[in-house]
């Protein structure tokens, strides 16, 4: 990793959201915790979003998917443990498991494994198709979610006890979030080398010019193919930690509008940055909290401050502090 | 004679009524600089996208080093060792020079899926690139991101990483559009040498340069070949004369 203008901005993003709980317990607003969760967890999925879409530049409308198939992991999980019964019977017995490393890797793979058969059949396609088409295959397992009673339909699953984690008590919202603020740490350093890897490398320019990558021998399907499932199970183990913070999987969380909130994240903060999605993600939650506290429309808030990075901020937050990216 | 390097047999290609691409069949032996001109139109550049896979023919073979390539896509055919430039300059515009040229030897190398280690600090990348990019006279302008550079920086850098790749065969489309005078002489020079590397297929609107490099000239008018030979008999050609070269010759 490189140190760059953007290094002590990152540096202090990652020290407030630190921060953010142990001051809310130090003025006792437990509930500011939760929140700094939420931050964590919306910024987690969307760091696995900028993958494909910062790196990439593969506008995948339909990451809610993958969002949502780790929501499912972790509530699947749970309700078998709750029941006792085991997750599979046949071909041989497979036990469920309330660990949240184990969560983690069933989030994962299964999101790793549907990922490579959409990502396999988008890829084909590029631009507004691409874009229509993830969202298409999105909105098919929205469908199949809610139309599946034996784990809650529309209305979703509950979790009843939050997955464990070996040696700490997740009960407990303060560990839960550092919990999920390690991840976190872990995926952003995961990130940052594989940005400077030769795979991020061959990726960045299959975004700026496919055609020189294809004439230098680098065919860019299988490239961006790996990326996009990367980032889906990137944004999956998001998925698993946002159904156990909320102690539900919600169908909502495969829902279109997740899609988009995880784009609107990236934007904010900057499209390919490192930090892009925490900036997003902080900026996010807290003009939802505030503005949603004054005004149940505060949505309109929200496009108003989206129409002014677009038009005047195109790097999102961090663009506007650290000024464009350097590739060395 | 040697084997040719790169054998096009019979290739054809239309755009709807258009015959871009008419029964053409060339070859590139060994150590030759082989220049295709024609006039604006001809299907130069058609016929260079269809030798390095960005385009289909319709019908007719491609044969690289022995073996029909005609199946491959673009990528593949670069593995193969086919280095192309592009008539209007096709790089990564936000990477610097060196990383558009160590995306090159990274290929060049193999494996793009090494996602750990930093490639700026990978001495087996940057060495070679910033070696290529010497030669070529732009090591001083390294560390600048290709958007920056000036057209004949950017036209060096096509080169430069067509290079990198350490082809068998290139191919390049009017390496010397827009250079100036002084910037053609140098390349001239340049492209002279490289002969001796790998040989050339050269599209070139530029006389002087075609005539002082190209071992032998094939003239394309309408799709088609009307003429291949030496220097000399291009230029004696009535042919040729009438339909390109004129006031050149």
């Amino acid at each position: 990793m490189t140190m760059s203008r953007e290094t002590p901005i990152n540096l202090v993003l990652a020290a407030l959201l630190f921060a953010m709980p142990f001051a809310a317990l130090a003025l006792d607003e437990p509930f500011y915790v939760t929140l700094a969760t939420h931050m964590a967890v919306l910024a987690l999925a969307a760091v696995g979003l900028n993958l494909a879409l910062g790196l990439g530049g593969l506008v995948s409308f339909g990451h809610a998917a993958f969002f949502g198939l780790g929501g499912y992991a972790a509530g699947i999980l749970s309700t078998h443990v709750l029941n006792m019964q085991p997750l599979l019977t046949w071909p041989l017995e497979i036990g469920a498991s309330d660990q949240m490393p184990v969560i983690w890797l069933v989030a994962i793979a299964v999101s790793g494994l549907v990922a490579l058969a959409i990502g396999a059949i988008s890829l084909r396609t590029s631009g507004v198709y691409f874009i229509m088409i993830t969202l298409a295959f999105a909105q098919m397992i929205y469908y199949f979610a809610i139309s599946w009673p034996a784990y809650g339909g529309e209305d979703g699953l509950s979790i009843a006890t939050r997955g464990a984690f070996p040696g700490v008590n997740t009960a407990v919202p303060l560990t839960f979030f550092l919990v999920c603020y390690a991840v976190l740490v872990a995926v952003l350093v995961l990130f940052a080398l594989v940005r400077d890897s030769r795979f991020g490398a061959a990726l960045q320019a299959s975004r700026q010019n496919e055609t020189r990558l294809a004439a230098v021998g680098i065919g860019p399907f299988p490239v961006r193919l790996a990326a996009f499932v990367l980032s889906a199970m990137i944004t999956a183990l998001a998925g698993a930690l946002y159904a156990d913070l909320n102690r539900f999987a919600s169908p909502s969380m495969l829902s279109w509008q997740m899609s988009g909130e995880l784009i609107v994240l990236i934007i904010l903060g900057g499209t390919g940055r490192l930090f892009g999605p925490v900036a997003g993600a902080m900026l996010f939650v807290l003009i939802e909290s505030v503005l949603g506290g004054l005004t149940e429309r505060w949505q309109f808030f929200l496009g108003l401050i989206l129409l002014g990075v677009v038009l005047f901020a195109r790097g999102g937050l961090i663009g506007l502090v650290a000024g464009k990216p350097r590739h060395g | 004679m040697a084997e040719p390097v790169l054998s096009i047999r019979e290739l054809r290609k239309n755009f709807g009524a258009l015959k871009a691409t008419d029964n053409v069949s060339l070859d590139l032996r060994p150590g030759e600089i082989h220049a295709l001109i024609g006039p604006n139109g001809a299907g130069k550049t058609t016929l260079i996208h269809q030798i390095s896979g960005a385009i289909r023919p319709d019908s007719g073979a491609i044969e690289f080093l022995g073996e029909d390539v005609g199946a491959l896509g673009m990528a593949a055919r670069a593995r193969k060792g086919l280095g192309r430039s592009f008539q209007i300059s096709s790089l990564a515009s936000e990477f610097s020079a060196l990383r558009n040229v160590m995306l090159a030897v990274q290929a060049a190398q193999g494996s793009s899926f090494r996602f750990f280690k930093p490639v700026m600090h990978d001495t087996s990348l940057t060495e070679p690139a910033l070696a290529v990019l010497e030669r070529v006279g732009l090591a001083q302008r390294a560390r600048l991101p290709a958007a920056e550079l000036s057209h004949g920086e950017r036209r060096k850098l096509e080169i430069a990483i067509a290079l990198a790749l350490g082809p068998k065969a290139f191919l390049f489309d009017e390496p010397m559009a827009g250079m100036g005078p002084e910037g053609s002489k140098d390349l001239t020079g340049f492209l002279d040498g490289l002969r001796r590397e790998a040989p050339i297929l050269l599209v070139e609107h530029d006389m002087d340069a075609v005539f002082a490099l190209a071992d032998r000239i094939s003239v394309l008018v309408y799709g088609r070949i009307i003429a291949t030979g030496t220097v000399d008999e291009i230029r004696r050609d009535p042919e040729v004369r009438r339909a390109y070269l004129g006031e050149h010759a």
